[in-house]
């Protein structure tokens, strides 16, 4: 043998990771139901019926439903779809076989979070072609508080993905993570104003990532100005979410 | 080809001053005094075990001896509660960085994800090292056209244990480790495997794999490590373990009518000096043990003769592999 084999550079490695992550997304039935046409149909059924009363304030339902499904949005891929995808990849060992690899335990994160951000761009330029379909004129300038957005809610989600995923048997996390995303969007102020919530749950909301997500969303395309809070809320879930899925995953 | 960015690696291995031992250059693996507990019970307890370079090392052992945690300790997927693991002379969990792309593995359970195509996700492991082999060829070699389109869920057994061969092996390791690999393959599909474990021998590679297989590790191996609870309880080439105690050939296994006397077999066989055992370890199978020779035969078919039975076959030899494994790890269920 001549010398000692090496691993490709470390870009080439995580780009390799990052592409076949994102393949096996967007080429899974159920995952594409959730990340691509659960969010359009949403978008589709709020901005074309009237059975549920948006309280518009002033905005066309498609301005204010928008914001909402992007959120639903970045929650179905960095949370119930990575969930799902690595609870899975835990049991069968593929975590563990790459991990063997050049690739290593930190490219495979890295890997799974550009995977997910790629949807997430796929994702996007879905729901906002059809939501201009329907009439929606947003203001570009808020364009990079929508990234910003994204980022935030990627981290905050894909930390509880990873914290379900690397703790729960497979099964149980599929369950647990499409009951979730079902809870958060119905009562968790993603999809709609928190404050539009019955009750103590306006208060709650808020304080959710989802209801954060929601909330610097809506901010950022409706008022030009992602809010504070929200993004407090969001770094204070990614830091207590992150620190959990750092202490108590396990590869086996 | 772009070459890694990552440091020169050292060819052979630097050992620890306080592991250092006089056949530790040419070790390739090296499991001192292991130590596994899961949940406070000890899996692998003070385990030691040597692989060479360029050599087939078989790790045999009963379903629980702690064959696949070892392994594991050696693949850097798991922390020794105690002992050192050296391979490649550096620590699998500390230098792991500078290990992984000199060492293959291939898991018990596999470890493939299964949405993807065969050769697709050969491809995609060929992508973490920075001169792979050509895929193309391996594939060829371990005759994974014929499903290269197949996703990893719709392959047979055998087909994924290919698949999980071929990319252990992708990245032209030094070291490979292979946990169990002919479970669920075909006849067609061992040879491939053995031949191609052969090929990478030839080329310097240390492989060491797990099996259940007597005959994968009597044909395949050049060491042999009988693990059981936790320990390794015997080592050496697959001709030391199976010559009784170094002695060459010692054993007439007789196949015939159940239930003979075996006490008056040893009388027939009795010469001053010479101590012979025999025994019925299951019905119509009588093993003798002793210094054989062509009048042990002779006297062995005469007490046969005797009683007027036929024996459907007689064989002189050493044990088995089998026998040996059998003898040391007990003949129960567990």
């Amino acid at each position: 043998m001549s010398a000692a084999p090496a691993a490709a550079p470390v870009v080439r490695r995580v780009a390799a990771q990052a592409s076949f992550e994102t393949r096996a997304i967007l080429r899974n039935g159920e995952q594409l139901l959730v990340t691509i046409v659960l969010p359009v149909l949403v978008l589709f059924a709020l901005v074309r019926t009237s059975f549920v009363d948006l309280g518009t304030n002033g905005f066309s339902r498609v301005d204010l439903v928008t914001p909402g499904v992007l959120a639903l949005a970045v929650m179905s891929t960095a949370f119930t779809s990575q969930a799902i995808a690595t609870a899975f990849d835990r049991r069968n060992g593929v975590l563990r076989l790459m991990a063997t690899t050049p690739l290593g335990r930190s490219g495979l994160l890295a890997g799974k979070v550009l995977g997910v951000l790629t949807v997430e761009v796929v994702q996007v330029a879905v729901i906002c072609g059809v939501a201009v379909a329907l009439g929606w004129r947003p203001e570009l300038g808020a364009l990079p508080a929508v990234v910003g957005t994204v980022l935030l809610g990627t981290a905050a989600f894909t930390a509880l993905a990873l914290l379900l995923a690397g703790t729960l048997r497979a099964e149980g996390v599929l369950a647990v993570a499409n009951l979730v995303l079902v809870l958060l969007t119905v009562g968790g102020g993603v999809l709609l104003p928190a404050q539009q919530l019955a009750g103590p749950l306006a208060h709650v909301a808020v304080l959710l990532p989802s209801g954060a997500l929601g909330e610097a969303m809506r901010g950022a395309l409706l008022h030009g100005a992602v809010p504070p809070f929200s993004v407090v809320v969001l770094l204070a879930w990614t830091a207590a979410l992150g620190a959990g899925a750092a202490r108590l995953f396990r590869w086996h | 080809m772009p070459l890694s960015d990552a440091p020169a690696r050292p060819r052979t291995a630097s050992a620890a001053p306080d592991d250092a031992a006089p056949d530790a250059d040419d070790a390739a693996v090296r499991v001192r005094g292991l130590v596994k507990r899961y949940d406070g019970r000890a899996v692998v307890d003070g385990l030691d075990l040597t692989a060479a370079q360029g050599a087939v090392t078989a790790v045999l052992g009963p379903n629980g001896a702690g064959k696949t945690t070892t392994i594991e300790c050696c693949e850097g997927l798991r922390s020794p509660d105690g002992g050192t693991v050296r391979v490649l002379g550096l620590d699998p969990v500390a230098d792991a960085r500078r290990l992984r792309p000199r060492v293959g593995v291939m898991l018990q359970d596999g470890g493939l994800p299964t949405g993807v195509r065969a050769l697709e996700l050969l491809r995609h492991v060929a992508a973490m090292y920075a001169a792979p082999r050509p895929v193309d060829e391996l594939a060829e070699r371990l005759g994974l056209h014929g499903f290269a389109r197949t996703t990893v869920r719709r392959l047979s057994g055998g087909q994924r244990q290919r698949v999980a061969l071929a990319a252990a092996v992708v990245g032209r390791p030094e070291v490979v480790f292979l946990d169990e690999p002919s479970a669920g393959m075909d006849p067609q599909s061992r040879r491939a495997v053995w031949d191609l474990v052969r090929e990478l021998r030839a080329d310097g590679v240390a492989i060491v794999l797990t099996t259940h297989l007597m005959d994968e590790a009597a044909d395949l191996a050049d060491h042999v490590h009988v693990v059981d609870h936790g320990r390794v309880i015997a080592s050496g080439s697959v001709r030391e373990l199976t010559s009784a105690d170094g002695a060459g050939p010692g054993s007439v296994r007789v196949e015939a009518a159940p239930g003979l006397d075996v006490t008056t077999l040893v009388e027939a066989l009795a010469e001053p000096g010479a101590d012979w055992t025999a025994a019925e370890p299951e019905p119509g199978v009588y093993t003798v043990t002793g210094p054989v020779s062509p009048a042990a035969v002779a006297a062995v078919t005469g007490w046969l003769a005797e009683r007027g039975v036929l024996a459907r076959s007689v064989t002189t030899g050493s044990r088995t592999l089998e026998d040996v494994f059998l003898d040391l790890t007990g003949r129960n269920l567990r």
